[in-house]
């Protein structure tokens, strides 16, 4: 019988592999942030040139597009008994302020 | 040493053999615990970098946007309120902020419309977001007709395409000039969407707002660190979807630890005694079951968060651009900053690992102290 | 040398079905002796085996060895005498694993996985080097003529062959004594007479072979040294031949 190789020694080169890639990934992470920084200049340069308040992350309504704008009452300024955005209105939830209660 | 190590290497082998005897079903077994943990990482990997990436962002952010209200709804900002606030110690100038949203019938998206302090760009002309050049096709030099509230079309040349790098909070953005805004939309004069206030001293902050407060009690100041929050929170584990997805997860994982913690079949119960019949010891049974929960949820983990890592940083989530796409036409291309939280990648491996390997330790635990000779009675 | 000292065994102590299966039975097996143990099923055979295989410990009475690898067991040479009714759990199965290869009545191999497999298990948990048990295991198999079944299945082969397997699987770790239980109980005579061949040719070799059996073929067969029967748990006659 030909000696294949041995089941465990597949596993654990696999596993190797994997642990392997894994680490590599985080030291691509570590590079990542580093090679990030001008872009995100570009995105800090643009915010303060426009004073902008918010990422654009779900244009379907005032509420998801400026989350940090909105308010309690948010949902329901597009009309009375509107549903909610969806997915957007379940994963943004409104922002507590500390001046409350307009 | 290499005695121990040989050990742990032949039950592997033992573990696997047992493993590949129902091949299809530990598989799909396998298949399917991978797909949840790529699932789960990729969200928490997405979610990490979104906030990171805000708090890089947004730190150059306004320190305080004054808000009016009128019968708990955003009404405009009279300009004049301006002078006054920028009286209040402290302040060290104020702005009158101009943006508003517009609906394209043609594309069916939602843009905001913002307008530039510096008096850039020149009237008749517009700087757009490059996911709008993206789905328009417009691009520097094109002429983009927009609907007044008056209801004529106004044609606004395209000097500037903002750049991609920015498209996380430029995406939609349309920037035109002061006139053409209070044009399109009918804006009466001396009037602002909201006014951005900065500080000498950020600390003095919250005193501001106290006085702002005071001095119009129908307005509400935003702090930035308030912005900063919303995003902080973003995704909260609490809401919506979020949970639900959670709780799926969760629940796939006790299906399968319950299959294992149901106790063995008759099948196994043999097995087990002809293994303590032949010399083997209840520490070698148990190892046997350690490995064979742990080679399934160790290499589920393993390849599932690699895989996440890539879909997130490699492929900007596009997994989740139909999730989170909704009724929205335009979506921004996430060019994330990469990072991996640690302590967030820890606890999913002790969620992965730990209850599916001890699942299949615990019962066994009874069936592997038979005494030997249980198979020959 | 094997010596029994009064053993009784008896199953589920002071409940009201309480079963003695052996009863106060005191024997001495000699290094390299062919004995079969031979009775009516219910005579307490196959325990007395699990009792002498180090697979159960008796209620009462004493089991020594002499002359048998020990291991673990610091400070004692192979010819020191050791008494194994009261040694801990971890010691007694060392003994078993380097002593005694069981050769069982149903075979209890483990369905769905190799026959070469099957017989280098009860080698994994000793921590010995792959190479050496596999190249072991692949003698075993040549010597009982199912080397091209290696790779097989083990519910794929026929009644003889997975016997074959069964022996070859009892002698992996080198034991110095064979036990078998019922072993023609699922054999043809022709096979039988095979079995008692190879398990003559062991004892040739030097080991120490015990069969419990109700099958004439066995006990009427002239190689064994010593034959010895039991009823109800007790020995009730040991014939010796020459």
């Amino acid at each position: 019988m030909s000696p294949t190789m041995r089941k465990s020694n597949i596993f654990i080169l696999i596993t190797c592999f994997n642990l392997a890639l894994l680490l590599l990934l985080a030291a691509h992470a570590r590079l990542g942030k580093q090679n990030a920084e001008v872009p995100q200049a570009v995105c800090a340069g643009i915010v303060k040139e426009l004073q902008l308040t918010d990422l654009c992350l779900f244009t379907e309504a005032r509420y998801t597009r400026h989350p940090s704008m909105a308010d309690f009452h948010a949902p329901f300024q597009d009309h009375p008994g509107a549903l909610d955005h969806f997915p957007s209105g379940s994963l943004v939830s409104p922002p507590r302020f500390s001046h409350e209660g307009l | 040493m290499s005695g121990l190590l040989a050990r742990h290497r032949n039950i592997i082998d033992f573990a696997l053999s047992s493993l590949l005897r129902r091949k299809a079903k530990n598989i799909s077994l396998l298949a399917v615990y991978t797909l949840i943990v790529i699932i789960i990482a990729s969200c928490m990997l997405f979610i990490n970098a979104l906030k990171q990436e805000a708090a890089a962002v947004l730190k150059d952010a306004p320190d305080m946007v004054v808000q009016k209200m009128v019968a708990g709804r955003h009404d405009l900002m009279p300009v004049s309120r301006g002078e006054v606030i920028g009286g209040i110690t402290g302040v060290r100038g104020v702005t009158a902020r101009l943006w508003g949203y517009y609906y394209d019938a043609v594309t069916r998206a939602n843009y905001t419309l913002t307008v530039s302090d510096g008096g850039q760009p020149a009237p008749g002309s517009i700087y757009i977001g490059s996911a709008i050049a993206r789905l328009t096709g417009f691009s520097q030099g094109d002429l983009m007709p927009l609907r007044t509230y008056k209801g004529e079309s106004k044609l606004l040349q395209v000097v500037r395409v903002l750049p991609a790098e920015a498209e996380i909070v430029s995406a939609d953005l349309i920037v035109l000039s002061e006139k053409d805004f209070r044009e399109l939309f009918n804006f009466p004069a001396g009037f602002a969407t909201d006014l951005a206030v900065s500080a000498g001293n950020p600390l003095e902050l919250a005193t501001i707002a106290a006085k702002i407060v005071h001095q119009f009690p129908d307005t509400r100041p935003i702090m930035k660190s308030e912005m900063l929050r919303t995003y902080d929170s973003i995704f909260d584990w609490r809401g919506g979807m979020i949970v639900v997805m959670f709780a799926v997860a969760v629940l796939a994982f006790i299906i399968f630890a319950w299959d294992k913690a149901s106790g063995l079949s008759a099948e196994e119960r043999r097995e087990i005694g002809i293994l303590k019949s032949i010399g083997w010891e209840t520490a070698d049974v148990l190892l046997l079951k350690f490995w064979e929960g742990a080679i399934i949820s160790l290499t589920a983990f393993l390849c599932g968060a690699t895989v996440a890592y890539c879909h997130v940083f490699f492929f900007s989530a596009s997994l989740f651009e139909h999730a989170l796409k909704g009724w929205a036409v335009l979506y921004p291309q996430f060019r994330l900053a990469p990072s991996i939280n640690a302590y967030q990648l820890t606890i999913l491996f002790f969620l992965t690992v730990v209850p599916y390997t001890a699942a299949t330790i615990i019962p066994s635990w009874r069936s592997a102290t038979v005494d030997p000779d249980s198979s020959m009675r | 040398m094997i010596e029994l000292c009064a053993i009784t065994k008896s199953f589920a102590v002071g409940l009201p079905y309480q079963l003695t299966a052996v009863r106060d039975v005191s024997l001495v097996i000699e290094q390299g002796q062919f004995v079969v143990i031979k009775g009516p099923s219910g005579s307490g055979k196959t325990t007395l085996l699990t009792l002498i295989g180090c697979m159960a410990r008796p209620t009462s009475g004493r089991i020594m060895l002499r002359g048998l690898p020990h291991p673990g067991l610091p400070g004692s040479a192979d010819s020191a005498e050791v008494e194994i009714t009261s040694l801990p759990e971890r010691f007694l199965t060392a003994i078993r694993r380097a002593t005694f290869g069981f050769i069982f009545q149903h075979f209890n191999l483990v369905r769905g996985i190799t026959v070469l497999e099957n017989v280098m298990l009860p080698a994994y948990p000793t921590g010995e080097p792959y190479e050496l048990f596999r190249s072991r295991a692949l003698q075993l198999l040549e010597l009982f003529s199912i080397s091209r079944h290696a790779a097989t299945p083990v519910d794929r082969l026929s009644g003889g062959e997975t016997q074959r397997v069964a022996i070859a699987r009892a002698l992996i770790n080198n034991p110095k004594v064979i036990i078998a239980d019922e072993p023609t109980a699922h054999l043809d005579s022709g096979l039988s007479s095979e079995f008692m061949e190879i398990l003559s040719t062991f004892q040739a070799q030097g080991k120490t072979v015990l069969i419990a059996s109700h099958d004439p073929l066995v006990y009427e067969s002239s190689i064994p040294d010593m034959v010895v029967q039991m009823r109800d748990g007790a020995i009730t006659g040991i014939t010796r031949q020459q």
